[in-house]
């Protein structure tokens, strides 16, 4: 095969099949940072060899048959764990034998239990949130070092401080190299998720003047959000978590104006969401929902999410869903920011009257007491209410607390108008 | 970055071996596994088609066959890469699958970027 760019064909072939590969090598090696090295090599050699030799058919197989043999090498030379170089020997035995190792589903299998165990591990709650990032970016990913940091604005040295201790954290605590099952699952799964979720939303924080890594992001999590809803396919609060982003990411070019403001959803021009991701979401939530039982928070949002996302028109919303939705999120996962979210719906629905109240029992709230949203919620039902000096008032509080220019003139703009419509005539 | 891949060959074609069938099912399930695949089709022959024109202030639906047409568009796929070079790298693996399990086949995948609603939004 023949190809113009070898070198960046090399880095595509890398980014598509490395996470199997260390899986692979971790279960046999039962060290994820040794995995990582070995994985490493082999790339090293397909770089040496393959500019002349050209990309083999099968890259995958070649790259993990190449880390096998530096393996077993390295066992020979350590002279350890003579069993698993037993092991490893029989193994490339086998695979040599199978006619046809390339598309053998049984290998297949292995491989996604092997991914599965590997996204376990690297979001193992041993690790800080930040080492759990980065090492999942790393060998699920397929970013480099240089990407990451880039991404999430530290400097490199950083990343890379990070995951040489992220490895050493596991390998001194001896963490199994397995998925956990029973009770221990769901935690788990929760960590995995969390972190998914935490890449999708630095990336949707990304403004537009920013290293274009960082909206790649959202992609990056898609991804692997994807990916594990192919490997745990049962577990319905994952297929919610995938559900969420793809629709919040629908959202990604309707959310800000020219000059950078941001674009309430309400607001949005609807032609703007990509509905391809609209559709993903919805089928996606779908599979949730048929695998039964309560809805996980994720799944919740997610349905939130699509409320929205049905509605052709701000005016078409489901409302009374929305509202329904949110009051069994606040006592899933009660917070300050959902009850808010709740008091829109709820006003909505049930008229401002309803929303005034859940909003003035957030009148305290020391996280919101910064927050520009609540008073200018609060504002909006004051003025469907006919209050408006007090509306105005709520206003202008709202366009003190906003660091965004174009958006204090807004607030502002609709502080006048209550005082002009107040003016007795 | 999401990408078509437009596969093409000449008008006559034979119905594919059984043995490309399964590998096509089994390529297009390991893309739904790796989270790139979006959407694909097999379109129906030619001889089935309508092709509706403009040309020279005119519309007119014209139903094939085609016997004119050296090469028709058979199928499609659309996924999302990192960057191009990986999109080339897995048309390049779905070439090899035609090579390998139906021999004598001929044609081309055809890769293009599917642009954004970010490459028509107004300048900022």
């Amino acid at each position: 095969m023949t190809t113009a760019h070898p070198h960046s064909a090399i880095d595509a072939v890398w980014r598509i099949e490395s996470a199997r590969i260390i899986a692979g090598l971790t279960r046999i090696v039962r060290d994820v940072g040794l995995a990582e090295e070995l994985a490493q090599d082999a790339l090293v050699a397909a770089l040496e060899q393959w500019p002349e030799s050209g990309i083999p058919d099968n890259p995958g197989a070649w790259l993990m048959a190449t880390a096998k043999h530096r393996a077993i090498d390295m066992f020979r030379r350590n002279k350890l764990l003579e069993r698993k170089h037993e092991e490893l020997g029989r193994e490339l035995k086998t695979q040599q034998e199978s006619a046809v190792a390339d598309f053998d589903i049984a290998n297949d299998d292995d491989i996604g239990d092997d991914l599965l165990r590997l996204v376990f591990i690297s979001c193992h709650p041993v690790l800080s949130t930040e080492a759990r990032v980065a090492l999942t970016l790393r060998l699920l990913g397929g970013l480099t070092t240089e990407e990451i940091a880039r991404a999430f604005l530290v400097p490199e040295p950083t990343v890379a401080q990070r995951i040489v201790r992220a490895k050493r954290t596991l390998t001194e605590a001896h963490v199994p190299f397995e998925v956990p099952r029973g009770p221990e699952l769901a935690g788990r799964l929760s960590s995995v998720l969390e972190v998914i979720y935490l890449v999708f939303n630095e990336g949707y924080s990304a403004t537009a003047g920013d290293d274009w890594m960082r909206p790649a992001l959202c992609e990056d999590a898609l991804r692997l959000g994807r990916i594990l809803a192919e490997l745990a396919p049962n577990e319905p609060e994952v297929h919610g978590l995938v559900a969420l982003m793809e629709i919040q990411a629908s959202r990604a070019h309707a959310r800000t104006g020219p000059a950078g403001e941001p674009i309430l959803l309400l607001e949005q021009d609807r032609g703007r969401w990509d509905h391809m991701l609209i559709r993903r979401g919805l089928a996606a939530f779908e599979r949730a929902e048929e695998l039964g039982g309560a809805l996980g928070p994720y799944a919740l949002q997610a349905a939130i999410a699509a409320c929205h996302a049905r509605a052709g028109t701000a005016a078409e919303t489901d409302w009374k869903r929305i509202a329904a939705l949110y009051d069994v999120l606040s006592r899933l996962m009660p917070s300050p920011v959902v009850e808010l979210n709740r008091a829109v719906a709820v006003a909505m629905a049930f008229g401002p009257a309803a929303g005034l109240e859940l909003a003035d029992a957030l009148a305290s709230e020391p996280s919101l007491k910064a927050y520009h949203l609540l008073p200018s919620v609060r504002a909006d039902f004051l003025l469907k209410l006919g209050r408006l000096t007090e509306a105005r008032a709520e206003f202008e509080r709202a366009a003190s607390l906003t660091r965004n220019a174009r958006e204090r003139e807004l607030l502002l703009n609709r502080a006048g108008a209550c005082a002009a419509q107040a003016r007795p005539q | 970055m999401r990408f078509m891949m437009l596969v093409k060959h000449a008008e006559k074609c034979d119905t594919p071996p059984k043995e490309f069938m399964d590998a096509m099912a089994r390529i297009a399930e390991e893309a739904v596994k790796a989270g790139t695949m979006v959407v694909s089709g097999g379109l129906a022959p030619t001889g089935k088609s309508t092709r509706v024109r403009l040309s020279r202030g005119q519309v007119a639906a014209i139903d094939g066959p085609f016997s004119e047409a050296k090469e028709v568009v058979g199928g499609f796929a659309i996924l999302e890469f990192k960057s191009k070079e990986e999109a080339i790298e897995g048309a390049l693996q779905f070439m090899e699958l035609h090579r390998k399990f139906w021999p004598g086949w001929e044609g081309e995948t055809e890769v293009r970027q599917v642009l954004g609603p970010e490459a028509f939004a107004p300048e900022a």
